[in-house]
């Protein structure tokens, strides 16, 4: 158990003399702290799954440290750390039994028998594997080895950290719920520092009280999931995280006011003048644009069909060449294809070249 | 349901059934014949029933002590390169690299072997070990070692195994291989993570997933090795004396050699059965080894 520093970690599968633009993981530098439920988010490619392994120390960094409580652990090997990881797809060790896998980590570390067996029998009943301790392992269904191979994560005592490498993927949808409910009850009664790597986002919301949002080797954004909701840090959080993601909107911006078109969107904080050269833009989650009948001081825009969620219907609309999605409110009926669009201005942000602009209230 | 009756299908068969015919079972049945019968030469058989096969198995017998002292000096030949193959086979592929050029580099070293036509694989050892001209038997010979495989029996064994260890342990070697690469990183990774050794790692997960090629690799090496002819006929002609003549040996000396076509047919179809025997074992446990199904939880 341990907090995890990272400090400007970077990682290059080409060299640590190639342009840091090629690095799989751009210089990182962040707080895990113990106890939590993290989740890693971000699409394939985006440096989730290497940022996991130089924690577990799978690879190692072409830069920075890893601190475990504030002891420089950076060279030690993955079995010198106290990590324990769970990959996408289980592994299990085909010739034992599932006893004798939980406890091969154990034996491995030369504990003795009876401390062994009374730590595998903890963890076989934490995890619903006490009926099949003597059958052997490779009988089993995918979540039943998946377990297996989280239970040789948890029999260590001295674990600082567990990893998860999207160890859901190869599970059936029913006991993925069952799995990941069954994960965020042995978080909280065994207070363990948990990294959870996915790229689907209702996992990660479910999953976590942390939410890494990571893109293109980049850590994006780090919060709860009603921050990452709320007020994305990134267009790219903002896109990726909901559905449908936020409205993205080229726009001019100055002080309490935003030109789209020619058309003035008010915003609740002054923004003042912003740099030139910088790509503006604005963003507002579909849920807080309403489509209205269209009206003298609405942005007018075409709609082109309406999606029916069941609880809740969008529209998708089009302003000039960008495409919005906005909420139908209950009650209203669309008529014709030209619509007005009220935005919400509590929840509207500017973003310059992609990152937040905070505005002064 | 009326059912459509054609039985012009029969004519597809016939061409299948025809080759089949005259390519295995009129051949076979031929030998079956001869198994029953006598021959003086002159195209003149006589009856004898199962009197050969009686005899095969009384060592007591002309033909059954040859038979049986082959069939031992056969076994205890495949048990032996067994014994030497598939432990060197393991060992090579697992220090073979994963990556970069030297992959390529070793695996056409290690095909070149399996490429020489049998009889120059005996021609070379048989060259080689000469001790007048063969840079190994020379070698050994001033070292001190009296080595002479054509006058001593162990030095004849010896040139025997090592050349078939020479020429076949790369198959096992490669069959490894492609057993080891198959195994997913992941497997590797949770052992560093679970703290395993070296050899925990071999133990726990290099053996068990190599398991299948294994069976694979002891079949192929086993009948190679059971129906070894060329190499020892080329380099020892089965001498010094009989002591490496091996069963197909022993059966061409009594087919060709003295023209004995009853006894020799016997001796094949005993030997044939051996083999189809062997090859029925392996077949069953390695079907039975990959059905293993997954169990579904709460149905212990």
């Amino acid at each position: 158990m341990a907090r995890i520093d990272l400090v400007d970690l970077a990682q290059s599968y080409n060299g640590n003399d190639a342009p840091l633009e090629s690095f799989a993981l751009k210089p990182v530098t962040m707080t895990w702290r113990q106890g939590g439920a993290y989740a890693l988010l971000g699409p394939s490619g985006c440096g989730k799954t290497t940022l996991l392994n130089l924690i577990s120390g799978i690879v190692t960094p072409s830069r920075g440290r890893i601190l475990f409580d504030g002891r420089d652990i950076t060279p030690l090997s993955t079995q010198k750390r106290n990590i324990a990881q769970v990959f996408q797809f289980p592994v299990i060790y085909d010739t034992m039994t599932v006893g004798e896998n939980l406890a091969f980590p154990l034996k491995n570390r030369g504990i003795a028998k009876a401390e062994v067996d009374a730590r595998v029998k903890q963890i076989a009943d934490l995890l619903d594997l006490t009926p099949y301790l003597n059958r052997k392992a490779t009988r089993l269904t995918a979540d039943a080895k998946q377990k297996i191979s989280l239970g040789r994560g948890l029999v260590r005592s001295d674990v600082a950290a567990v990893l998860f490498d999207e160890p859901l993927t190869v599970i059936d949808p029913e006991l993925k719920w069952q799995l990941r409910s069954k994960l965020k009850a042995l978080h909280r009664e065994l207070d363990l520092t948990m990294i959870y790597v996915t790229h689907d986002q209702t996992e990660a919301l479910t999953f976590a009280d942390t939410v890494v949002v990571m893109h293109d080797g980049r850590v994006v954004q780090s919060g709860t999931p009603a921050e990452l909701f709320d007020k994305p840090a990134h267009t790219f959080v903002g896109y990726f995280i909901g559905s449908p993601g936020m409205n993205i909107v080229p726009a001019e911006v100055s002080g309490h006011e935003a030109r789209i078109d020619g058309h003035v969107i008010g915003l609740h904080r002054n923004y003042g003048v912003l740099p030139a050269g910088k790509k503006i833009e604005i963003g507002v989650r579909p849920e807080f644009v309403d489509v209205a009948a269209p009206a003298s001081g609405l942005l007018s825009a075409t709609i082109e069909r309406i999606d029916d969620l069941g609880r809740i219907q969008f529209a998708r609309v089009r302003v000039g060449n960008t495409k919005l999605a906005a909420r139908v409110p209950p009650g209203f009926s669309v008529s014709g294809d030209t619509a007005g669009l009220i935005f919400n201005p509590a929840y509207v942000h500017v973003y310059a070249d992609s990152h937040l602009v905070e505005g002064v209230a | 349901m009326d059912k459509t009756i054609n039985q012009k299908a029969w004519f597809l068969v016939l061409p299948v059934f025809l080759v089949v015919a005259f390519s295995a079972v009129l051949p076979l049945m031929t030998v079956v014949n001869y198994s029953m019968q006598d021959t003086f030469g002159n195209n003149q058989f006589f009856w004898n029933g199962v009197g050969w096969f009686k005899e095969l198995l009384d060592p007591s017998t002309d033909l059954g002590g040859r038979f049986l002292a082959s069939l031992g000096r056969n076994l205890f030949f495949s048990a032996v390169i067994l014994a030497i193959e598939v432990p060197l086979g393991i060992v090579v592929a697992l220090s073979m690299p994963r990556e970069g050029w030297s992959v390529a580099a070793c695996l056409v070293i290690l095909a070149l072997p399996l490429l020489i036509p049998w009889n120059v694989v005996g021609t070379i050892w048989q060259i080689f070990g000469r001790p007048d001209i063969g840079l190994l038997g020379y070698v050994l010979n001033h070292l001190g070692f009296n080595y002479n495989y054509v006058a001593n029996d162990i030095d004849a064994w010896v040139t025997v195994i090592v050349m078939d260890v020479w020429h076949w342990t790369s198959l096992v070697a490669l069959l490894c291989y492609a057993g080891l690469k198959s195994i997913p990183d992941a497997y590797y990774q949770a052992a560093q993570i679970d703290g395993a050794s070296r050899w925990a790692v071999f133990k726990a997960i290099q053996l068990p997933k190599m398991n299948r090629v294994l069976l694979i690799a002891v079949l192929l090496r086993f009948m190679d090795s059971f129906m070894i002819y060329t190499e020892p006929f080329v380099v020892t002609g089965g001498g010094p004396g009989n002591s490496t003549t091996f069963v197909s040996i022993e059966l061409v000396k009594i087919a060709l050699g003295q023209f004995d076509l009853g006894k020799a047919a016997a001796l094949s179809l005993a030997y044939n059965l051996i083999i189809l025997i062997v090859c029925w074992v392996f077949y069953t446990v390695m079907t039975n080894a990959g059905s293993e199904r997954p169990v579904k939880e709460g149905a212990a």
